[in-house]
Formats: C-alpha cells, structure tokens, sequence
C-alpha cells in the first residue's frame, strides 16, 4: 500500500448556526485520484477551503498533516507553499492578460522585481505543452474558450510545482468533449506521479478516473469506496449520496398534451456584437409546440445561448433579422421589457452572474421582471410581494429561512429555483432555459426536471439548452442540434441518442472542412 | 422573538451611522462647551447645510445605480444662482418666474449628462467631470467674474421661519411645536397602519417591544427637534423642503418600481438588464434628477448667500459624495439609504460647524474630515465582512 500524502484529522467546521464539517477523516494516498462527491452544501468546498488555508488554522477545528508534517496553513499562500494548488469552480484568470502572464501571475519569474520574459515565455511554452494546450503563449485568455481557460489554470498549478491538486468542479462549464480532454489530461499527469483530488457533480466522470471515490453527506463522511473493491457504479454512488436508491434520474413523464405550434422562428440572422462581418447565428428556423420541451443540444460555443439570447429582446447580437411568430403571429421584440411583455422568458445560463442579484433577497429576486403586477401606481405594495414571494418558495420548494433571506447565501440548487421562480412569476409563454442544472447535485437536478415537466404540461412552450447529453435525452421531446451557429439536426425523443447527436455534429463540421 | 440586542446586531450597518452621528455630536457638545447644541446653533447648522443635504440625496441616487458619482453638482449650484441673477435681476423677471426657468435649466443640464452617460455610454466619472468644467464657464459668463446681488425672496427661502400664526408674540414659536405634534401623530398613525397590513398579511414584523421603542424613539426626536427650533426662530422654508424632498425620496427608493430598478441596476447590472429593466432609463433619470436636486440647492444656496458668486459651488459635490459614502452607500452600487445620506451630511455638518466654533483652522478641517470619510467606510467594510461572515 502507497504512502498517505494528505491526512486531514478530526475536521470540524462551524459557521454560525451550521455545523459545515462535522469530525471528518480524510486520507488521500500518494499517486492517486481521490474523488469527493456529495449534494451541494454537503462540505464538500469546504473542507477543501480548510485544506487549502482559504479558512485559516484556527477556524477550524482537528489537524492537518500533509507529507507527514503537520500544517498550519493561514491562506492559499502557505499551503501552495506546502505543494498544495487548488484551481476553483469559478476560474481565476485575467482576462486581459496572456496565457503566459496568467500562467505565472503572482509567481512571476523574475529578479529584483524585474520581470524576465524570454524565462516567463520558454516555461510557458513547456508548460502548456505538458496540459496539451495549443495556443500561443501571447494569446489573450479572453480570446480562449472556456475549456482552454482550464488548462491554463492547470498550467498555473503545475507552475508552483504543486504536488497535491485539487480541482473543485473542472468539468461543470464544459462540453463534453472538453471535459473528456481534461479527464485525460488528469490521468496523464496522473501517471507521472501528480496526487489528485476532485470534486465533482458528474458522476460518470467520477467513477472513470478516480481510483477511491469518498461520499459526503451534510457535512459527514458517510464511506470511501475504493477501485476494484467496492461497486463502483453510478448507481451505487448516487445512493451512497442522497442516502437512498434513486431509480430514476429523470422524474416519470406524464403523456402530456402537446398542442399546435406555439413559438416558431424563420431564417434567424444574427451578427456578433463585437464584430459586424461575423455571423453568429445562421439563418436558424425551428419551432415549439405548446406543452413540448424542445432541446437544443450542441457543444460549447455552437451559438445556442447567442440564440436564444437574440431572441430575448435582441440581448445579444447586432443586425438581427428573420421572424419571430407566437401563436402564429408576428412579434417584434425590440428591448427585453418588450420580450418579458410578449411573454417570454429567459432563465441564464449563469445565475451569478446574469441570473440573480446576490445581494438581494429572493422576494426582491423573484418579482424584478414583473414589478407591476406587484405594484399600483408604480408604488410596490410589499405584503403582495411577500404573499407572491412566499407562494413560490413554498410551491419550488427553496430552502431558506425565509423570503428575506439574501440569494447570495443560498446553495446553487436553491438559487437556480429562485431564478425558475422569477421568470414563472412572470407568467410566460415561451421559457427559455439556458443550462438549467450546471452545477448542481442529483437531488436539486431532479426536482428541477420535475418543475420543467410541470411547466410543459401547463402548455407552455419550453426551448432547454443543456450541454449534458443524458439530461437533453432524458426530459425533451424533441431535440435539435446546432452547431456553429446552425442547426444541423432535429430528431424525436424516440430516435435520438448520443452517437446520433454526436455524429450530427461532426458531420457537419466535415461538411464545411 | 428577537431581543433588541439581536435587532441591533443585524442591522449593526443601518444603526451604526446614526450611533457615529450621536457619538461625534456628544463629543463636539462637549468640546464646544455646550454651544453646538444651543437651539440657535442647531437652526444655523441646518441653514449652513441644507443644500449639501439636498445634493447628497441625488448624488445617493447616483451612487445606488453602480458606484457612479456626478462631479459637476457645484458647478450646477453656482450655474443655477447666476442664472437666477440673470433672470431676475439682469432681465427683472418676477422671482417665482425666475426660480421656475432657474430649475429647468438645472433640470436641463442633468439631462445632458444623462445623455451622455446613458446613450452614448461614456463612463459618469468622464461625462460629469467635463460638466463641471462646462457648467463652472456658463456661470462665470453669466456674471462676467463678479458678484451679483439677489432679490430678498431668496433670502426668504433659504432662511426665514414661517410665520407664527398661532402663538404670535410668545417667546416660542407655538406653530413650529404644533407642526411638530402633528407630523409625529401621523409618523405614529401610518406607522402603525403599515404593521396591521403587514401583519394581516402574515408576515413577521418583529418584536412589538421593539417596533413600540422605535416609534416613540422617533416620535420624541421629532418633537425635540421641533422644539428645539421653535427655541430659535422657529421652522424654516429650508427644513420644511428639506424635510418633503428627504420624504419623497425614501418613499421613491423604497417603495417604488423605479426605486427597485435602481437598486437592481446597482446590485447586479447584467441580470437587472435580462429581467427587462432599462439600464438607459435609469441611469438617465437617475442624472437628469441630479441636475434637477443641484438647481433646488443652487437656489437655497443663492437665498443663503443673497447673491450669486463666480466661485459659488466649489467643492460641494466632493461634501456630497463623502456625505453619501460616510451615511453607508456601497462603492460598488445596490446598497445605501436616503436617510443615511442625510446623517453622513449631519455627521459631515457637526464636523464643520463644531471645529469652526473650536476655532479650529480650516486646514486641520479638511485633514480631520478627510480621516473621517476614511474611517467610517473602513468601519462600514469592516461589519459587512463581519455579516457576511455570521
């Protein structure tokens, strides 16, 4: 049996009111991949933020030995000093720097101060060929996509010769074939003696790379389930989570009513904001039928979110032309106001940033696009609010302590059905949903579909953007795909499947080469 | 139930600034030997800054939609005044003709700004900075550098008490206290008409040991505060706008559609902009507004001064904005209060007014306020660490 690198002791974390981490034992062995997968809200960050000094020694309670010393780590400095990088869900990189700047960001090669950039460069380059990035070191990260982005996170550990890497969530914001890339990278590095543990929510993923598989559930370590030892399947690890069998992933679709074409767009043009010779979307035409939820499958950057996005009141893209018809009437939709007004509706792909504000409360959240159907006169009548506020967390089934509780403080699931609630407040017809479950656990993931379903069933017309292929299969009736900006297939929930998808994809993009 | 120790934790940001407000106007009672305080000097310290009030209510506005400042408010007061020069004394239009062409022009020059900033998209900070440039020269034409003096209505505005009717001759002014009983009878009535809706409704409104202290709490401060004038000379024109715009404002912020959007704007512009808020709307509003404010206190401040100055202006919109950032406002928008503009600008006033008393020279002034501005929003980032932490 390998050496133990890491040996978190007695782990105990309390935040006022919360027992976060409650005596957690946690060894990781020299050489492996160690997974952690529990719900959201379940310890999982936070233990990594006690491991990686983001919560100083002192905050927490038990010990730490890393490489058999005991560590005192009183931020991220110390414990990367240690051998310990940590590359967060949410990247930080600078946009408006280089890879190779952000590479060696805060770890610059320098002398006196003076920073030496033939070193900077030549490591660069050496390191970016090591996590297979082929980009030029001089490319500005705002210029990558996201999946490149990770690899230049990865790049920045491998630069502080970290000898343990955690990775929080590396694969939510990739498409698949990203994240396949990145899953083979890690068991590349793997390979040469590099120790990892990862967090994440996709299962599959989990049970592909990681060698133990350790489960924790508010807050406790409930087992770790070790590679051709223990069941290492899907299943198995989803019961170990929520504590019970779930059957099934996707909640039981009732026959619903599908009715006549409710939402239909002809010869969709969009340009890129930035760029007036670029088209981002071309001639795209497809429709909705009234009680359908219709997917729109792609990899990322294909132009589904710019899609929908223009579609919204023309929040994205310039030179917008073709036709927009709602129960078979012309609409045109200059301003979001107009979209909202038109009953439409559009639930972001990213609730922190586009979807919710942070530091308001859920009733405030949950009434924003339709302030006056709470209001006479432009004057807010609060006690509605509240009543209406009250009425959806209670029907979407939020946990908070209350309607005046802060979305800032909720867990990603419980925001993800604030920003649901809003835009069902705002009674639409036609409800876009751009990733409606990245990032968030099994759990939440299913009384989410469930809310979709509910949706659909009321008739309205339900367009679902999602880069996880079993989830556009398992809830949509009918599927389309696009790609670089057009749609190149269209299949019924009966004939689709992965392959098909995935081959629609690639077919078209051969077509073009 | 929430104890009143509990009430005051969470809202440690909301009570601190006015428990910074009680604190420096007990240690300059004290270090003036009693005079700030004096009725006369509490009349005289609201005279001296009304104007800033009205400006950092604006500029709160401002500040709530994103951190965003207006420089050019000074030069919008000096502006304003040489045009109410202009109009009345240059042209000899009738005073209230004056006023009202006075505060469109106000009115006009937020709206170039909101122009600017909301249409063509140019950063405030650059848009407001080239307003007070532009503003400051307009007034300066107007009065070709020279001083002008204005007619007495001004002057009225700006300091005279309302007439006594009731308790004429009487050392007190009778109508200044009566005022004061019935604007704190209708505090006590709607405040308690809003708690039987909100309870009827059925949502929590705290404890009522609680809610029964802050109600009389406010209803003896107003009355203190009456008869504390009435001990002077009695309730001004001034207070009397002061005390309507502080009210229209609170109510707009808190209780309107338009109130929500600018906070929505502030807390999280991308996400207010797809839940179909106009972010050019606002931020037009929001300036145009501002010009509007600067002109009503270019007025009070001409009747102040009883005439309009080339130099009129300087600086305030530099008291506003610390006015603003000392009563709690965030740097980065969403977050800050009416009313907690208005006790920055008191804290900011007591300052002024009590080292003045002190002698203390105006250099030291500016050193002290300067750390002051910077203390209080240390301590303001301090206990939102803190809450965020709890």
């Amino acid at each position: 049996m390998s050496e133990i690198i890491l040996d978190m002791r007695n782990i105990t974390k309390v935040f006022p009111g919360v027992k976060a981490l409650d005596n957690v034992n946690l060894k990781v062995r020299k050489g492996e991949i160690h997974a952690l997968v529990g719900e959201n809200g379940d310890g999982k960050s936070t233990l990594m933020n006690v491991l990686s000094g983001i919560y100083p020694y002192g905050t927490y309670l038990g010990d730490i030995f890393f490489e058999g010393k005991k560590c005192e780590f009183k931020s991220v400095r110390d414990s990367e000093k240690a051998g310990i990088g940590i590359i967060h869900q949410e990247l930080a990189l600078n946009p408006y720097m280089s890879i190779a700047e952000n590479i060696f960001l805060c770890n610059e090669r320098s002398k006196y101060g003076i920073i030496n950039w033939d070193r900077t460069y030549q490591e660069a380059r050496k390191l970016m060929a090591k996590v297979g990035l082929k980009e030029k070191y001089n490319t500005l990260v705002m210029d990558i996509g996201v999946g490149k982005q990770q690899l230049v996170e990865i790049a920045k550990a491998l630069s502080k010769d970290v000898r343990l890497l955690i990775l929080d969530e590396p694969t939510a914001a990739l498409n698949d074939r990203d994240s396949d890339n990145l899953l083979n990278l890690l068991l590349e590095l793997n390979q040469q003696g590099l120790t990892c543990i990862i967090i994440s929510h996709k299962i599959h993923e989990v049970t592909r790379i990681a060698d133990r598989i350790t489960i924790i559930r508010d807050g406790s370590i409930i087992e770790t389930l070790v590679k051709g030892v223990d069941e290492f399947s899907e299943n198995r690890i989803i019961k170990g989570m929520v504590g019970r069998e779930l059957v099934n992933r996707f909640p039981p679709k009732e026959k619903a009513h599908i009715g006549e074409v409710g939402f239909e767009v002809k010869d969709w043009v969009v340009y890129d904001p930035l760029d007036d010779e670029r088209m981002r979307i071309k001639h795209v035409s497809f429709n909705v039928r009234k009680g359908e939820i219709v997917g729109i499958a792609g990899l990322m950057g294909a132009g589904r979110t710019e899609l929908v996005m223009s579609l919204f009141g023309r929040a994205y893209g310039k030179k917008i032309s073709g036709t927009i018809l709602k129960d078979g009437k012309k609409l045109v939709l200059k301003t979001v106001h107009e979209a909202i007004k038109a009953g439409i509706a559009y639930a972001t792909e990213d609730r922190k940033t586009a979807g919710l504000i942070l530091i308001d409360d859920i009733r405030r959240n949950i009434t924003l696009p339709r302030l006056d159907k709470v209001s006479r006169n432009s004057v807010i009548d609060e006690g509605l609010e509240v009543k209406i506020a009250e009425e959806q967390r209670r029907k979407l089934n939020i946990r908070s302590s209350g309607v005046y509780q802060k979305t800032g403080n909720l867990s990603g699931g419980n925001q993800q059905k604030v920003v649901l609630s809003k835009w069902i407040f705002s009674e639409p017809d036609v409800l876009f949903l751009d990733e409606p479950t990245r990032g968030i656990d099994v759990g939440a993931k299913y009384e989410i579909y469930t809310i979709i379903n509910q949706l659909a069933s009321q008739g309205k017309c339900i367009v679902m953007i999602s880069s996880e292929l079993p989830e556009i299969l398992g809830i949509c009736d009918r599927i389309y795909v696009m790609n670089e900006g057009s749609i190149v297939g269209e299949m019924s929930r009966e004939e689709a499947s992965p392959e098909k998808i995935m081959k629609c994809i690639l077919n078209s993009t051969a077509n073009k080469g | 139930m929430e104890s009143i120790r509990d009430v005051f934790r969470h809202n440690i940001r909301q009570y601190g600034m006015l428990i910074a407000l009680i604190a420096i106007m007990l240690i300059f009672q004290i270090l003036t030997g009693g005079i700030l305080l004096r009725p006369i000097n509490v009349s005289r310290l609201i005279f001296q800054n009304s104007y800033i009030l009205i400006l950092a209510i604006g500029m709160m506005l401002c500040i709530l939609t994103g951190g965003n400042i207006d420089l050019s408010v000074g030069s919008i007061v000096a502006m304003v005044s040489a045009s109410s020069a202009l109009f009345s004394v240059k042209l000899g239009l009738p005073v209230p003709l004056s006023i009202l062409l006075s505060l469109i022009i106000g009115f006009l020059a937020g709206v170039w700004q909101g122009f600017w900033i909301a249409y063509v998209k140019i950063p405030p900070f650059i848009v407001t900075l080239a307003g007070m440039l532009i503003f400051n020269g307009i007034n300066n034409i107007i009065l070709s550098g020279k001083t002008v003096l204005l007619p007495q209505l001004y002057v009225t505005i700006a300091s005279d008490s309302i007439p006594d009717f009731i308790g004429s001759g009487s050392k007190l002014h009778i109508t200044t206290i009566v005022i004061g009983i019935i604007c704190s009878v209708l505090y006590i009535i709607m405040e308690l008409l809003s708690r039987a809706k909100k309870k009827k409704s059925g949502y929590d409104t705290g404890s009522d040991s609680f809610f029964a202290a802050k109600i009389i709490a406010i209803a003896l401060v107003i009355n203190l505060f009456t008869y504390w004038l009435a001990r002077a000379n009695g309730l001004t024109y001034a207070v009397i706008l002061l005390v309507v715009l502080i009210a229209v404002y609170t109510f707009i912020t808190n209780k309107t559609v338009a109130g929500r959007h600018i906070y929505a704007l502030g807390g999280n512009a991308k996400a207010a902009e797809l839940s179909g808020i106009s972010v050019k709307r606002v931020m037009f509003w929001v300036y145009a507004n501002m010009g509007f404010l600067a002109a009503i206190a270019g007025i009070v401040f001409a009747g102040r001064l009883n005439s309009a100055s080339p130099t009129a202006g300087d600086g305030f919109e530099l008291d506003a904005i610390a006015a603003c950032f000392i009563g709690g406002a965030s740097a980065t928008g969403g977050v800050g209060t009416i009313i907690g503009a208005i006790i920055g600008g008191f804290i900011m006033g007591i300052m002024n007014n009590g080292m003045s008393i002190m002698g203390v020279s105006t250099f030291w002034q500016n050193i002290i306020k300067g750390l002051v501005t910077i203390f209080a929003v240390a301590f303001d980032v301090y206990s939102k660490s803190k809450a965020k932490a709890a």
